[in-house]
């Protein structure tokens, strides 16, 4: 819901032709780091996400554990996901600050049927604006995160904007100023990255974490929030998805069988209008005026004339 | 359950031809009574305004184009779906309107296996076992039947995206895509069947009556049954008929220049009066 052109867009949902001004502009990747091993499940970053967003109070349900409630939400794009997990006999209680990921190859972007509902910024923020949204709710089905959020009342979609109206004024984003331990940061992607690796290092090699590692899936180019976690090879004990993918409806069939079949419609048009012209009408028979004996066309006639 | 349709069906079109009425002239035939002219152009509107919103939003290229008829993005994609359940539901009544002579018959294989011949108008006459309907127009029917099925279930799947699974939705989607393709190809073949490609058609669906030419044309054995008369014989008697007028008109012609050619007055025109 930021200014639109407060950075330059790369990639726009449904455009036809080219972005304007796309890589026209120096930019810098930014990414989102948060350590899920120094989580303390304050919530102080989705008191902050709300509060900077001014979204309207909503109920939190209670499931018999920490979570303010079963899923990020049109108004509440920051949710802390609590899971109790096993290792070695004892109890993991993992927290797993979870909200848009802002993909490198942003699945609801590749859905969105809407020309600029959907816009990523050359620093890889993915944001929506809600003014071109249609509210089909294709980029719900197109996101391997489960992030955006449809509202019925104004039949438009919601996610977090990794607070683009703040990165481009040169802040950092709400919930990174407000974590008390410093297991949120904000950077450059290869920043964060450095750091998500020596922090991961020093998990595996000083805390006795062996599978520590960073989540940067590769499977969608990247992401812009990378996480570190205890245990990288199982990102399924968070609720992360191992290889989180884009559904092939959305890449391989719009961008290449979408032009194709309008190509095919159009060129039965082309068909139709040419057997009209070539091999003409079908008309009840007998036709009123008996054909004229065959009139040789110009070309032959002219040929014949020539001795 | 036939027997109910089929009775339902005999009511509606006894109602309609109440309300509405086919003038049936000399030399015509009833081809499509009111109840079905009413059910077609139902259709018809239905499926255009359908496709019309739905392919603004299945291409980004016609979408600055096409959302601007209905009022923009947002309007467009909450029109879409109800126009899409409005044709659904005309097309079923068509359905059952039309389930028994658009039944599939060997006379539709064959006229489907020798279709270039019919397309090519090799044959200007069609086979005489073609009925009511012919192969192609079945064809077509059925392909509307089965897109009009398709289109209900993974309309209802994509409108109601919150509720069924992501892949359901995303799968939905291309199946939605493919229906429409094949439908788009039908209709275009059947907008230029109707009008420019066989003339005297067209008015079947507006008046509701044909020439009996263009009944023994294309539809030899539905003459047949209407007529009592063999539409060949009808066709050959017809054929005598026209070139013994055009040689009569031709003599005629030849007697009134020969007159013309006595009375020559010469490039001036007619002599001044004396």
């Amino acid at each position: 819901m930021s200014e639109p052109r407060m950075f330059q867009i790369q990639e726009i949902s449904a455009h036809p032709g080219p972005v304007p001004g796309r890589g026209t502009q120096r930019a810098v990747q930014v990414a989102k780091y948060i350590d899920v091993t120094t989580c303390i499940g304050c919530k102080a970053c989705e008191v902050a996400c709300v509060e900077w967003n001014d979204h309207p109070f909503r109920e939190t349900t209670f499931d018999n554990t920490y979570q303010t409630m079963a899923s990020t939400e049109w108004n509440y794009w920051n949710l802390i996901k609590f899971s109790e997990q096993e290792r070695d006999g004892n109890l993991m209680w993992l927290m797993r600050k979870d909200q848009c990921m802002h993909c490198e190859d942003p699945g609801c972007l590749r859905a969105c049927p809407a020309d600029g509902a959907i816009v990523k910024y050359e620093n890889g923020i993915v944001d929506f604006q809600q003014e071109h949204c249609i509210g089909c709710g294709y980029c719900i089905s197109g996101c391997p995160f489960d992030i955006p959020k449809f509202k019925q009342e104004t039949k438009k979609v919601y996610k977090c904007t990794l607070c683009s109206d703040r990165v481009g004024q040169g802040l950092e984003p709400a919930c990174i100023k407000a974590c008390p331990t410093g297991c949120l940061h904000f950077g450059t992607k290869d920043d964060m990255v450095a750091l998500a690796q020596t922090r991961s290092r020093q998990l595996r090699e000083e805390s006795g974490f062996a599978n520590a590692g960073v989540y940067d899936p590769q499977s969608i180019g990247g992401t812009h929030v990378i996480y570190v976690l205890h245990d990288a090879a199982r990102p399924e004990l968070y609720g992360l998805p191992a290889n989180p993918t884009i559904p092939p409806s959305y890449t391989v069939w719009k961008w290449l069988a979408k032009p194709a079949g309008l190509l095919m419609a159009m060129l039965g048009i082309v068909a139709v209008f040419f057997h009209r012209v070539t091999v003409g009408p079908k008309l009840p028979q007998p036709e009123t005026e008996p054909p004229a004996e065959p009139q040789p066309d110009t070309v032959e006639a002219a040929r014949k004339e020539k001795p | 359950m036939s027997t109910s349709v089929e009775r339902f069906d005999e009511r509606a079109r006894r109602g309609a031809d109440r309300v509405g009425q086919t003038v049936v002239r000399r030399g015509e035939l009833l081809r499509h009574p009111v109840y079905t002219r009413v059910l077609h152009w139902l259709v018809a509107i239905t499926f255009i305004l359908s496709l019309l919103t739905g392919f603004a939003i299945y291409s980004p290229w016609l979408y600055p184009w096409l959302t601007p008829l209905f009022g923009g993005g947002p309007m467009t994609r909450f029109l879409h779906p109800w126009f899409g359940v409005f044709f659904d539901v005309f097309f079923l009544f068509q359905f059952f309107n039309w389930f028994v002579p658009m039944s599939w018959t060997k006379t539709d294989s064959r006229f489907v296996r020798h279709v270039g011949e019919y397309a090519t108008n090799k044959e200007k006459l069609e086979p005489e076992d073609t009925g009511f309907f012919n192969g192609g127009q079945k064809l077509y029917f059925w392909a509307i039947a089965a897109s009009a099925l398709l289109f209900l279930v993974t309309g209802l799947f994509l409108w109601f995206d919150h509720v069924v699974p992501r892949w359901l939705v995303a799968l939905s989607y291309v199946v939605h895509d493919i229906a429409a393709l094949v439908m788009l190809a039908g209709f275009v073949v059947h907008l230029y069947e109707g009008t420019a490609a066989q003339p005297g058609t067209f008015r079947s669906m507006t008046s509701g009556t044909v020439t009996r030419a263009w009944a023994w044309t294309h539809h030899p054995a539905w003459y047949r049954d209407v007529t009592g008369r063999d539409p060949r014989a009808d066709y050959e008697s017809a054929l005598r008929r026209r070139d013994e007028r055009a040689r009569a008109v031709e003599a005629w012609e030849r007697e009134q220049d020969a007159r013309e050619r006595g009375l020559d007055t010469g490039p001036g025109g007619p002599p001044p009066p004396e």
